[in-house]
């Protein structure tokens, strides 16, 4: 079996605001092992941007971890504080943010801020550090390097940026990539070109990535492996081609059905899924989705279903899953 | 579709917006030039392309918010504005027909008016009803059309989730009975389960009210599920027009061949089989854009003819317009 390089195990994350307590989290486990790549979907505040922040220990203020263990590559990250932290971060692991824009700093150069992240974990001299820096920004597609080291971000295109905040992340061969979003602030055409960028990335370096988004499409040509988030919870887990073939959680389902399809010839009605997001600070006592679920039981509404192991990689929380596989238990006897 | 009547056309559009220069010399952004088009009544036309390539200013400058640089803006047979007979008609009366959704739910509602009164603004500016109990039926049942209930009236933006934002939009729009929606980049904002609830009510108030739209957004799966026809912009240009299932099927135009196979898909085998076109580069500006055709820069077609020449607008076959000079040539 090969070394876990992550490993969360019941994470519950909370924010202590004023007006309460909002529950991001709610047991959250999964497991990752090097070179593979995750992606995790949901909507917005189903907790898949917390889930991956608090691996590199970057949860905002009200915000806490709760209970719960998260190992990676040898450290307990649940222990670690904030002096620990900045070892690993940038060095081990490392983030790409969703706007390209705001995650750069205005007033320092490209090659100043490349630069810096290399100074920082390494021993490297300036020279090397400015060297290095050349070599990244050829490495993430950026023609002339030499003059945009010397570049502020605003002399640069949004997809340009994105790419030099690649580089950034790419500058000490992390372990681990967390993608937040990475294309959503970009136009299809370059899009396409960023994620082309990050799977030949990945074959030339060999890093596991975490691809956090909300675009089914993205995660389909990427990952290997897909988590789906709801209400801070992981409904479904499996293969990419499990979840999107084979899904088995009743939100997976409605998610796929809601896309229009591009090449029918006629366009059929869309299927949404219902009702409003769920209020973290008053989450339903079952199911987080059964009140918007259209096969919602009774059962649902008053307990959390177990989970339902369907295949080795493929596993959900469902009391319909639950009911069938009782039925099959049944009929096998 | 009924019997094809053209319920609104624009003519030769050209928008050009002012930039400050360098040594006070005038510069342009020429976020619309030369756009033609029309939309047939109960018809609903898609607007794609990238950010900037001016999907948002054609709907605007159509609802002359901004005044045209030049162009003719035709409605229902009368001419609303026209640069060279330099007419310029007065827009109020056509406001009632002429709606448009935005695309920011959180940015297009008045933090500080209560829900009934963002809806009930238009009934008061076109004087639809004579008493308050009439303008409060009416807003009830405005807000019952798009899915909202009465208690919601008093309620302010800031207690609404972005599904339901959008729907308050939508609503202040129907607010007035119009005939023609621009829809701008309406369900870009929203998560995609709220997107289809969304999009279905476009379609449903559609065929209840007989509207037209012109329905603007990036993503080309939703706009081509709600679209009659699409059209494809870059960089202030229209490139290619023709009925939806045409387009994504048989495009001629290298920019949409492009756009289409840059589209991510939702299905992981059609996925890791999908060959993309790669576009070199990114938009030029449309301060400089380059001269002939605007797309050169970037496709793998171009040589000396695109720096010199326009491509025109042509009907390659019947309604399926495009401008490249190598359509012959583009697989």
């Amino acid at each position: 079996m090969k070394e876990k390089l992550l490993e969360i195990k019941d994470e519950y994350l909370s924010f202590f605001t004023p007006a309460g307590e909002i529950k991001a989290l709610n047991g959250v486990s999964f497991s990752m092992e090097e070179g593979e790549v995750l992606g995790i979907v949901g909507e917005s505040g189903s907790g898949k941007s917390v889930t991956a922040y608090s691996v590199m220990g970057l949860t905002a203020f009200p915000g806490r971890l709760v209970s719960g263990t998260i190992r990676f590559n040898g450290h307990e990250i649940h222990k670690m504080t904030e002096k620990d932290f900045r070892k690993i971060r940038g060095n081990e692991v490392s983030i790409i943010f969703q706007d390209p824009m705001t995650s750069l700093n205005p007033v320092y150069t490209i090659g100043n801020q490349i630069e810096e992240v290399i100074k920082l974990h390494t021993d490297k001299t300036a020279k090397q550090a400015h060297d290095r820096a050349r070599e990244l920004l050829e490495l993430v597609g950026i023609n002339e390097p030499d003059k945009r080291l010397k570049q502020y971000p605003h002399e640069l295109s949004g997809g340009m940026r994105q790419r030099v905040m690649i580089a950034i992340a790419l500058a000490c061969e992390p372990k681990l990539l967390i993608a937040d979003e990475p294309t959503t602030a970009l136009d299809v055409t370059i899009q396409a070109q960023i994620l082309e960028l990050m799977q030949e990335l990945r074959k030339k370096l060999g890093m596991s990535i975490i691809m956090i988004t909300h675009d089914l499409g993205v995660v389909a040509s990427m990952c290997e492996k897909i988590a789906v988030m709801y209400a801070g919870h992981i409904v479904e887990y499996g293969t990419t081609d499990e979840v999107f073939y084979k899904p088995s959680h009743e939100y997976t389902k409605g998610l796929i059905n809601s896309i229009p399809k591009l090449n029918t010839e006629e366009t059929e009605r869309l299927v949404p899924i219902e009702g409003q997001p769920v209020d973290l600070m008053n989450p339903p006592a079952g199911c987080p989705f059964a009140p918007r679920c259209s096969k919602c039981m009774k059962i649902c509404l008053r307990q959390m279903p177990p989970k339902t192991q369907l295949s080795e990689t493929h596993y959900s929380y469902c009391w319909l899953r639950q009911k069938e596989e009782a039925q099959k238990g049944a009929t096998e006897e | 579709m009924s019997e094809n009547k053209k319920l609104v056309e624009i003519e030769h559009l050209k928008q050009y917006f002012h930039a400050r220069g360098t040594r006070g010399k005038k510069q342009y952004v020429q976020a619309v030039d030369d756009v033609s088009f029309y939309i047939y009544k109960g018809e609903t036309l898609g607007l794609v392309g990238e950010s900037g390539c001016g999907k948002t200013t054609v709907g605007r400058t159509m609802l002359r918010l901004y005044e045209p640089t030049e162009g003719r803006i035709i409605y229902d047979g009368k001419v609303l504005f026209d640069k060279d007979a330099g007419i310029s008609v007065d827009m109020m009366p056509y406001r009632r027909k002429m709606q448009i959704v935005f695309q920011d739910p959180y940015a297009s509602l008045d933090p500080r008016m209560t829900i009934g009164d963002i809806v009930g603004e238009p009934i008061d500016i076109h004087s639809l009803v004579s008493d308050k109990k009439e303008r409060h039926d009416r807003i009830i049942s405005l807000l019952q059309r798009v899915g909202l209930n009465s208690e919601h009236a008093n309620r302010y933006p800031h207690e609404f989730s972005g599904g339901q934002r959008q729907r308050v939009g939508i609503a202040r729009a129907l607010a007035v009975d119009p005939e023609f929606i621009v829809c701008d980049e309406p369900v870009s904002a929203l998560d995609v389960s709220i997107q289809a609830q969304v999009v279905n009510m476009f379609e449903d108030l559609q065929s209840e009210l007989g509207l037209t739209y012109l329905f603007i957004a990036h993503d080309l799966s939703v706009v081509r599920h709600i679209s009659n026809r699409i059209g494809v912009m870059y960089l202030g240009k229209l490139v290619e027009l023709a009925d939806s299932y045409e387009l994504i099927t048989n495009s001629l135009h290298p920019y949409t061949k492009s756009l289409i196979s840059a589209i991510p898909v939702a299905d992981p085998v059609t996925a890791r089989a999908n060959k993309r076109i790669p576009l070199a580069g990114d938009v030029p500006s449309p301060v400089n854009p380059p001269s002939g055709c605007r797309f050169r820069t970037r496709c793998p077609y171009a040589d000396e003819r695109c720096a010199k020449e326009v491509p025109g607008f042509k009907e390659v076959t019947s309604g399926h317009f495009a401008a490249c000079h190598h359509l012959d040539k583009v697989k």
